[in-house]
């Protein structure tokens, strides 16, 4: 059987199971279309939080972020899982105690503030929206590659099916299809690693894999892999590029900013009760550790591979590097894709990947008669996809990814255009517009609202604006500067108020905001930056990426100023923090 | 607050103090800050500290949340704070 029919067997297979599921698990009130009814048992939600959270970017990108950062890629793998242990343990069991349905909702009743509310929905919205266009872009990419239509066909297909069980489902329906996502990938993830890590190392385990010596006996793994690229004048792959205060920086930020994204929090709200909230957490963190302790090895391995199938030999032998007619398969079909491209500099039919921009090394390669690094694009994303091709796996692995790519990029899209439409009909809506609608009514402006956004975002990742790429960075210090010390002050800080919450979140926000726009430009809008975004021009010499950890202090300063000067809240707020800090009562109405 | 209202939250943030401070310890100091110090350090084909900011942390991190969760779950019995629909 041939690849695509693979392919198509094995999308369209996990396309049925979903829209199954959702026909399976409708919602018909508001409490299950918001919060799945608060039934979901915690290994299910831990399962589905896990492919909610990893993206298009956790399962495509992150490896390929490593195979060519090596070390310096930590910061991802840390501050993406550490964000769980702040989540288990500051901010998830009290949520839960809370019993509502959103984010903006606790903000608005714990500082007693519709001013709160709306802040709250601004900063999700903006966070939420951002962080969709990227995965409607992933599903645009994915598809194009995999089922052979265009990329506006793909974003099409991937509305249509996260449409139909988003809008049907709701959390319920979003939650099981999770479930079923979560298995997809982790096997589209796993099975790939196992394969090249026995190849390579003769060990199943790809943890294990990236500690252990090759099977030609030529070494360990991570010394041949140094020795490897450093022969070619790249720097050495476990040594570390960036700065120890932006590593620290960007690992806080990204750490806070994962506790503080509301698609993820709000993930905790579905769970039965407040002991399962805690136990949830690390259910989700248990099944993102197996994809995320698995990645290294990925990186490692694929970066090897990679460079070893163009160096096949001594590198200054000319006949050492790769004749181009000799490519195997996977690299013309990524050329295509436009995302792998070559360019015979030196006119020898031959491939020179090589770092031309260290200069010893470039004399030297012009000694060797090369005439420049040939490769003159190596798309990281293209790492996992490819990865099972350059291993020469059977068809049904590569098929496999495809499905999986999409499932990581489906699921993280649905999560976050629930944790939207919940915001825009239960906050704006009910919270402070029209406050006497009826469930009914709430329930179907949930669906227009979830309906609303699929098309904004399917817009948006079709014609993205020109910052998709920088979306992280902004998602990430979004959620860090404002969201998450509100949540963390709200549960930790009986006498916080309104005013000093609401002022700490605007400073918090709208410093990373400007910090981010003065060296990235102005709404992302290239040209328009005050500043040129390199090292020397920082303050104290932090990346933009890294700035939501200091806005997130701002935030807190602040408050805490503010809070000094201003009137302490009310005795019954005061009552309903020291309820949420106690398990007991939880899913009955609050009383005092 | 009552008195052992007061206890079971300062039990609380005593646990949650520790359980952080190991998390900041394997995660920003032996895989960031340490890193090369613990790097002469090798288990298999790996220095300590690159094994830490890869793998270990992440295997801490998991650790961490499971004794947080059994032991606040011993604390709401032991102050008689669990919920009712226990069993």
């Amino acid at each position: 059987m041939s690849l695509q029919m693979w392919i198509y067997i094995f999308v369209i297979g996990t396309f049925l199971l979903y829209i199954g599921i959702a026909i399976w698990a409708r919602a018909s009130t508001t409490g299950e279309f918001y919060v799945a009814g608060k039934g979901v048992n915690p290994i299910a939600n831990g399962m589905a939080t896990a492919a909610d959270w990893m993206s298009a970017a956790s399962f495509i990108s992150m490896a390929g972020l490593i195979a060519f950062s090596g070390y310096d890629a930590s910061v991802y793998l840390m501050g993406w899982t550490g964000g769980y242990v702040l989540l288990a343990m500051l901010l998830a069991p009290y949520l839960r105690k809370f019993g509502k349905f959103t984010v903006p909702e606790f903000i608005g009743d714990r500082y007693y503030s519709k001013t709160a509310r709306i802040v709250a929905v601004i900063c999700l919205i903006v966070a939420s929206l951002t962080y969709v266009i990227g995965q409607m872009k992933g599903v645009g990419v994915a598809f194009g590659r995999f089922l052979e239509v265009d990329f506006e066909t793909g974003v099409l297909i991937g509305m249509a099916i996260v449409f139909f069980y988003a809008v049907l489902g709701g959390m319920k329906g979003i939650t099981y299809t999770q479930i079923a996502q979560y298995c997809v990938l982790i096997l589209a993830y796993t099975i790939p690693a196992i394969f090249i890590s026995l190849n390579l190392t003769g060990n199943a385990l790809p943890q294990i894999g990236l500690g252990s010596e090759l099977v030609d006996k030529s070494g360990f793994l991570l010394d041949r892999l140094d020795q490897v690229v450093t022969d070619l004048g790249f720097a050495k792959y476990t040594e570390q590029k960036g700065t120890t205060l932006n590593m620290v920086l960007l690992t806080l930020s990204l750490m806070i900013g994962t506790a503080g994204l509301p698609h993820v929090i709000i993930r905790f709200f579905t769970v039965p009760r407040v002991r399962d909230a805690r136990a949830s957490a690390g259910w989700a963190l248990f099944f993102i550790a197996i994809l995320y302790t698995t990645a290294p090895a990925v990186g490692s391995m694929a970066r090897f591979n990679l460079t070893n199938t163009i160096q096949t030999g001594a590198v200054g032998d000319p006949q050492a590097n790769l004749r181009y007619s000799e490519a195997p398969s996977w690299f013309k079909n990524w050329e295509k894709t436009g995302l792998l491209k070559f360019e015979d500099k030196n006119g020898d039919g031959r491939i020179q990947y090589y770092n031309d921009k260290n200069e010893a090394f470039a004399e030297k390669a012009k000694g060797f008669g090369w005439n420049g690094n040939e490769m003159v694009k190596v798309d990281r994303d293209i790492m996992v996809l490819a990865n099972p091709e350059i291993a020469n796996l059977p068809f049904w692995v590569i098929a496999l990814v495809a499905a999986g790519g999409l499932a990581a990029a489906l699921s993280t899209a649905a999560g976050l255009l629930l944790a939207i439409s919940s915001s825009i009909s239960h906050d704006l809506l009910k919270g402070v517009f029209v406050q006497d609608i009826s469930e009914k009514k709430e329930l179907m402006a949930g669906r227009i609202a979830m309906a609303g956004a699929i098309v904004v975002a399917g817009y948006l990742g079709m014609n993205p604006p020109g910052f998709a790429a920088q979306v992280v960075a902004l998602a990430f210090g979004l959620a860090a500067s404002s969201i998450f010390p509100a949540l963390m002050m709200g549960i930790f800080y009986k006498k916080m108020n309104n005013t000093g919450a609401i002022l700490g979140m605007l400073t918090g926000l709208s410093s990373t905001l400007i910090y981010i726009f003065v060296y990235k430009g102005w709404f992302f809008i290239p040209g328009t930056n005050n500043l040129p975004n390199t090292a020397d021009n920082w303050i104290l010499g932090i990346q933009p990426e890294s700035f939501g950890a200091v806005g997130a202090l701002i935030n807190f300063i602040v408050a805490f100023a503010v809070c000094k000067v201003t009137a302490a809240p009310p005795e019954h707020i005061q009552h309903l923090v020291e309820d949420i800090r106690v398990p007991k009562g939880a899913g009955v109405a609050v009383s005092h | 607050m009552n008195n052992s209202a007061s206890e079971y939250w300062k039990a609380n943030l005593r646990l949650v103090s520790i359980l952080l401070v190991i998390w900041f310890v394997v995660s920003y100091l032996f895989g960031i800050i340490l890193v090369d110090v613990l790097n002469t350090i090798r288990i298999g084909g790996v220095g300590l500290g690159f094994w830490f900011a890869q793998q270990g942390s992440i295997f801490t991190f998991l650790i961490l949340i499971l004794v947080y969760t059994v032991r606040m779950n011993a604390l709401d019995r032991k102050f008689n704070v669990h919920e009712d629909r226990e069993d």
